[in-house]
């Protein structure tokens, strides 16, 4: 037994990899995830619309972005949709309207208690002309169901365990297998090898998508309101971003072991820190900015939006251009990555001959 | 290694080192290969013939030098493990390969079953490759680098591990690409495989210590060798090896007409002709004594 001991230590002080991963990491996700783990809303994003707008003054809690006196109700509901604003109050000649957006659970009910009341139809707290007790109407998940809002997650995190965790094996087990070598002499160029490997995956995070979706709308009642081509559009960027970057991980990776490790490591952050879980306006602001590089904190504004607020490509302009600045930036690093093992002798010849000196490089 | 003499297509390797970090894996090779010829590249472990192997494919850039080779379409590769997925069938292992180098369906049909068939594979190519055992693995990859009919084919250590049935499988595929005006070359730990070969480079830590056709390699080596039963006592003992059930002993001062000087005993044992297996134990033998010699030279240089 002693060996045995003495023969994993050793292993173990060469894998630097592992041990940082066992020291460092759960340090570090602690730190992390201990100011990420807050379902606390302190901030409720408000506007105020109607002829009384400028007199309404709701609790602390409610910051009000906009006062708009000469619109009503559909502004107030595009406010909403657009994800402007999660709480919008709407002064009328009879009671004043609170709508609060469902689809951002928390925030929604931190919005019911600050207003006093547990349910829809009831408020107190806010302060209205002629001190009127509001009107509450719920949109988009009005019985506040959890599923409504995590559906449209975790089919992210589908999509996040396919594109990272099974694609990250892909490149690594042809260097276990001896046959990357193999490729890198074969007439391929990098960008071919890279989309031949992340095509097959992508077609099986489809199927995969479009049976979370079918189950999500069938059994648990998750509305889709919103255009499945916008949707679609969403996802296909999503993929393209996780399906990089498994194959990134896979480029950096020595063995299996350690794909699995960096996989682990990119996917567990983007379950915690993407909103999925805790509203991205409770995780704590030095930690916050690791929500917006992650590509799942994009895709589940999108999905959210598109699927329960029925939210318009032209507001959701933010959340695709990221998932395509993101996706620009870790497909173009995975396929650098490729050239240095498939073409590690210089661009492949078209000619009769190639010559591959050390000079001419 | 001042000229660069390569082969005639103008195939091969000039003043190649490669570096892994510090450590210098190739010196100065240089290497030449010819059409309708098997190359050989023979040597110890971590002589840099896998490493020489790989730049000559392309699968690795040199550090210095010049490596000259067909384009990539034209070149056929093995490398050191047999280069096949073990997840797919012999079939379609080489359906890939054809489709990679863009063969007609109908050709790289006709092509794979002709293979198959002469490497006595037709039986299981619908087993997967991870299912085969080390010898036909081998021969399904050396089929795989010659489907596409490379120009120029290298193959590292095709016959390692692989029982005598499968060599000569193995071997009759490369003569045949070798009758076809195909560049062969080959890694091998074999000597008596590389005696095949129309031209031989012995590696030794990275540096040529010998090239040329088997015959000149044997006629260049120094001294003389003798066949003794049993293991010589003292220094002799450091320049003899096992083999064929007995020792063989080399004597660098004796010359093949026996010793050099007069009044010198020649060696205990009976003479033998070298082949290039002894040629080759004696020229990495001579390197190593010779290693050994100047660390304590250089030490009483350090002292002085």
């Amino acid at each position: 037994m002693w060996a045995m001991i003495v023969k994993e230590f050793r292993q173990m002080r060469r894998d630097r990899r592992t041990l940082a991963m066992m020291i460092v990491l759960p340090v570090l996700l602690l730190v992390v995830f201990g100011y990420a783990a807050s379902f606390d809303v302190s901030a409720i994003p408000t506007v105020v619309a109607g002829p009384l707008a400028a007199k309404v003054s709701p609790p602390a809690q409610f910051h009000v972005l906009a006062r708009n006196k000469a619109e009503g109700v559909a502004w107030a509901q595009t406010q909403l949709r657009n994800g402007k604003a999660a709480v919008a109050v709407v002064t009328t000649a009879g009671k004043p309207v609170v709508l609060i957006d469902g689809s951002q659970l928390f925030v929604a009910h931190a919005a019911l208690a600050a207003l006093g009341g547990t349910a829809p139809g009831s408020g107190g707290k806010t302060a209205t002309p002629g001190g009127r007790r509001p009107v509450v109407r719920i949109l988009y998940n009005p019985a506040l169901k959890s599923s409504f809002i995590m559906i449209p997650g975790l089919a992210g995190v589908v999509l996040v365990f396919i594109g990272i965790v099974i694609t990250s094996l892909g490149v690594v087990r042809e260097r276990e297998s001896g046959t990357l070598e193999q490729l890198a002499v074969m007439p391929l160029r990098p960008r071919d090898v890279f989309l031949g490997k992340i095509v097959p995956y992508f077609a099986v995070a489809a199927v995969d998508l479009a049976i979370v979706l079918a189950v999500g709308v069938a059994i648990f009642g998750v509305p889709f309101r919103g255009s499945v081509p916008v949707f679609a559009l969403g996802a296909l960027l999503f993929l393209f971003v996780t399906l990089g970057l498994g194959v990134l991980i896979s480029s950096v990776s020595e063995n299996q072991g350690q794909a699995i490790q960096l996989a682990v490591m990119c996917t567990l952050p983007q379950i915690l820190l993407s909103g999925l879980i805790f509203p991205l306006s409770s995780i704590g602001a030095g930690v916050r900015w690791i929500s917006y590089i992650l590509p799942l904190t994009y895709f589940n504004e999108i999905s959210r939006g598109v699927m329960l607020r029925a939210e318009p490509i032209g507001s959701l302009w933010r959340p695709f251009v990221l998932l395509a600045l993101l996706g620009a930036v870790v497909v173009s690093l995975a396929i650098l990555r490729f050239r240095s093992y498939l073409s590690p002798a210089g661009p492949a010849a078209t000619g009769p001959a190639a010559t591959n000196s050390a000079e001419s490089r | 290694m001042s000229s660069p003499p390569v082969g005639a297509e103008g195939w091969g390797a000039t003043g190649v080192c490669v570096r892994y970090g510090k450590r210098l894996a190739l010196d100065q090779v240089t290497f030449p290969i010819s059409s309708g010829q098997m190359s050989a590249v023979v040597g110890g472990d971590g002589a840099g013939r896998t490493t020489l192997l790989r730049c000559l494919s392309g699968a690795m850039a040199v550090s210095e030098g010049v490596v000259r080779r067909p384009a990539q379409r034209q070149i056929g590769y093995l490398p050191a493990g047999s280069g096949t997925y073990p997840d797919l069938t012999v079939a379609e292992n080489l359906a890939f390969r054809a489709a990679a180098y863009q063969i007609p369906a109908a050709e790289a049909d006709e092509r794979i079953v002709g293979y198959l068939n002469r490497a006595g594979l037709l039986a299981v190519r619908d087993r997967l490759a991870g299912r085969l055992s080390g010898g036909m693995r081998q021969k399904l990859g050396v089929i795989a680098a010659m489907l596409h009919r490379p120009a120029l084919l290298v193959l590292d250590e095709p016959t390692t591990g692989v029982d005598p049935v499968s060599r000569a499988d193995l071997w009759s595929l490369i003569a045949h690409a070798t009758a076809e005006g195909v560049a062969v070359v080959i890694a091998t730990s074999y000597l008596d495989e590389a005696e095949r070969a129309s031209r031989v480079l012995v590696l030794d830590a990275g540096r040529a210590i010998g090239a040329g056709t088997p015959g000149q390699i044997v006629a260049a080596m120094p001294g003389r060798l003798r066949a003794s039963d049993a293991r010589p006592e003292g220094a002799a003992g450091l320049r003899s090896w096992r083999r064929d059930g007995g020792w063989r002993v080399w004597d660098p001062d004796e010359g093949p007409a026996g010793p050099r000087g007069s009044g010198q005993a020649a060696g205990s044992g009976r003479p033998v002709d070298p082949d290039l297996q002894d040629a080759v134990t004696v020229a990495i033998l001579a390197r190593e004594l010779a290693g050994r010699e100047e660390q304590p030279a250089a030490r009483k240089g350090v002292q002085r």
